[in-house]
């Protein structure tokens, strides 16, 4: 009795906090059905007649499509490069050791801790001269070179659940590196490559940063396409919210599908 | 191998996609604007210019505070990601001096530049020549309700004083019924609560720098200015008013929350537009107010269009800031949109169109304002800088922000004036002389 009185009483928690998190997403979604007039009504209104201008309003003349197509060539993009390099990288980390692999290891994570805007001159002006500025596969780069720490950690990971007698076994076998990891390793760790690939894919799509501020008028994410809809100089909240509405909508979309790869993923090696 | 296939694949369609693109750009200016309604208009009629010239127009649409940074770094770089650069009277000076933007000369004679308000043009221009041109200009002004006024038997002299505009916000201040009597800047930041803050301070006889470039924020005119700001605000304004900013205050005074609110001419279109405003038929608008001096009382600003010199299609760009700026353009918002529309505050022609008067009542006034308006002459001491609501040196950017920060807090009540003041003096005065200015 007493027990499922707390079970109870740990779900409302979590309905609560699960509610508390979502909170800003819902908020925008609601505000994205209103007028602007509504948006800003002061107490906000929870019951009004909701309308489809602001999405209207926010394709128009925006070049939507650009740039979700921007989006998903670079979260993809990045995505594939960053495992494809990951992969051997991994796959040497944890089956063939050596002296410096921990503190290989934490160096490689130590990247993630410059804040980017420390990295920003230097990288524009090396785009510049190499003529990767405003271009997608500039940003596919960075982006792959931002996963890859985690990419590799994560494949680590996975690798490391895998008894390594399989892998000596085919050894013993006469089978090569690359037969090993090709025929062994890939399908073994499939699962855990798809939710690799998955995060990777997420942190692409919401990076803001780089897609601002190396772009111009091609190669600009549904990060920079939100960003126009921010203003100080009139009304643009309703609007603001749809465009962020479309911004995350495929994300959002494609997380929930996928969301018992990512939670795996994300999971992993915490509870043993 | 079929992996390998794949790879490749992708490898190639991601390749030729990045060289279709660059294909594409033989004709084509990259436009970074700010948005507003008024940009909005812009891209919706763009296509008449583009059938016209065969150009086509890119836009990087992008936040005030982010346009500014990321066209400072692609200018500065001279990468040439941009065609067009839309920036304001702040910037056109010092990016002229170093030689980061296009002189803009033989405009043709259709173009009529002495019909553009002689203040708004000086504001463009270095050591005497045009770097950019207005798309729209604004100043400051009191817009107040004429209802509320009415109940309380009030009435808005059209020159109010601060002195008046704190004894009618005490009259019609009505906390329980969520009206406050003035709505004021308060949000931190060099276009926010600086903007507003440094013309309060003008008109109350301050100034930043004296002729020696040493910081005044702690002279008796900033302390009466500020401890004014800060007891108005706190007795009569909105709760959190350290958090708000130009469009929060729209959005009270849209709401019907504000008596009054002393703020930029462009929210003039939003106010009296009934699909925008609450308030549309009952609100009214006067000069901005004044204390003992009106020099510096309004500011002016003009969103404007320039030629990075680092752009790679310059003749064609230079058509198209003609095109936007033209009196032809302006017709051709008030035939899609209305007279009441059209881009305020640049040329003379506009104010002189009855059509426009008539569907703009608050037209004259904005007039007024821009061409009363003198960058020239800020304050009522002399001072070595030109601007109103800023100071015109690269190193303003920085003070703007900071002092800002320690105005909210006045406001916000961490800190009190005095603290305030003392910490922005001495902030002001470092980030200066590292500047370079003054000194020893």
């Amino acid at each position: 009795m007493q027990r499922s009185f707390l079970s109870r009483l740990t779900g409302l928690a979590a309905w609560f906090a699960a509610l508390l998190i979502a909170f800003p997403i819902i908020w925008m979604l609601v505000t994205a059905f209103k007028t602007e007039r509504a948006a800003i009504a002061v107490p906000p209104l929870l019951i009004f007649k909701p309308v489809l201008g602001s999405f209207a309003a926010a394709t128009a003349q925006t070049g939507y499509l650009s740039f979700a197509l921007n989006s998903i060539i670079v979260s993809l993009g990045a995505t594939l490069f960053a495992v494809i390099i990951a992969f051997p990288a991994a796959y040497a980390m944890a089956f063939r050791p050596g002296r410096h692999t921990q503190g290989l290891l934490i160096w490689m994570l130590s990247t993630k801790m410059l804040p980017p805007v420390g990295a920003l001159v230097p990288v524009y002006l090396i785009y510049r001269d190499v003529g990767l500025l405003d271009t997608r596969t500039g940003l596919i780069i960075l982006n792959m070179l931002m996963n890859l720490p985690l990419v590799i950690w994560m494949l680590f990971s996975f690798f490391k659940d895998i008894p390594a007698a399989i892998l000596e076994a085919a050894l013993v076998d006469g089978v090569n590196t690359r037969q090993q990891m090709q025929h062994l390793l890939l399908p073994l760790a499939a699962p855990g490559i798809a939710s690799t690939a998955l995060l990777s894919i997420i942190l692409a799509w919401n990076e803001s940063f780089w897609s601002i501020n190396l772009t111009a008028a091609h190669a600009g994410t549904l990060a920079a396409f939100i960003t126009r809809f921010s203003q100080p100089e009139g009304l643009f909240w309703a609007k603001l919210s749809a465009a962020s509405v479309l911004a995350v909508a495929p994300v959002l979309l494609f997380g929930s599908l996928t969301q018992r790869h990512l939670v795996r993923g994300l999971t992993f090696g915490a509870v043993k | 191998m079929s992996m390998r296939r794949a790879v490749l694949a992708v490898a190639l369609i991601l390749g030729g996609g990045a060289g279709a693109v660059r294909a594409a750009r033989a004709e084509t200016l990259a436009v970074a604007i700010v948005n507003n309604p008024d940009m909005v208009t812009l891209q919706k009629l763009s296509p008449a210019f583009t059938k016209a010239t065969g150009i086509h127009l890119n836009w990087v649409v992008l936040p005030e505070n982010r346009l500014r940074q990321r066209v400072t770094m692609d200018v500065a770089t001279k990468s040439g990601g941009f065609d067009v650069v839309m920036i304001g009277p702040y910037e056109t000076p010092l990016w002229a001096r170093s030689g980061w933007l296009d002189k803009l000369t033989n405009l043709p004679a259709s173009y009529d530049l002495d019909d553009v308000f002689p203040t708004v043009r000086d504001e463009l221009s270095y050591k005497g020549a045009l770097y950019a041109l207005p798309f729209y200009a604004e100043s400051s002004v009191t817009y107040y309700r004429k209802d509320l006024f009415k109940k309380a038997g009030l009435s808005m002299p059209a020159h109010p004083t601060y002195t008046q505009i704190a004894q009618f916000a005490n009259k019609l201040t009505d906390k329980a019924h969520g009206v406050y009597g003035v709505c004021l800047r308060g949000l931190p930041g060099m276009g926010e609560n600086m903007a507003y803050i440094t013309t309060l301070v003008n008109t109350f006889g301050g100034r930043w720098f004296n002729m020696k470039w040493q910081p005044q924020l702690e002279s008796p005119a900033w302390h009466k200015a500020i401890s004014f700001y800060v007891k108005l605000l706190r007795r009569d304004g909105p709760p959190n008013a350290a958090s708000n900013g130009f469009t929060e205050n729209l959005a009270l005074f849209a709401a019907g929350k504000c008596a009054m609110w002393v703020d930029s001419t462009i929210a003039a279109g939003s106010l009296y537009d009934p699909s925008q405003s609450t308030v549309a038929k009952v609100t009214g608008m006067v000069d901005a107010p004044v204390q003992v001096t009106p020099n510096g009382s309004h500011w002016l600003w003009a969103w404007s269009f320039a030629i990075p010199s680092s752009s790679r299609h310059e003749a064609a760009a230079k058509k198209f800031i003609e095109w936007a700026t033209s009196k032809q353009y302006i017709e051709m918002v008030a035939k899609d949109q209305g007279w009441v529309a059209v881009p305020a505050g640049t040329r003379k022609s506009t104010y002189a169109n009855p059509a426009y008067l008539a569907a703009a009542p608050f037209a004259p006034l904005v007039a007024h304002a821009v061409e009363t308006a003198d960058t020239k002459h800020p304050t009522a001491t002399p001072v070595p800088y030109t601007g109103i609501q800023y100071v015109d040196i690269p190193a303003f950017d920085g003070i703007g922000t900071s002092v800002g920060q320690d105005m909210a807090g006045a406001l916000a009540g961490r800190m009190s004036v005095a603290q305030a003041l003392k910490r922005a003096q001495r902030s002001a005065k470092n980030a200066i002389e590292a500047a370079g200015y003054g000194g020893p």
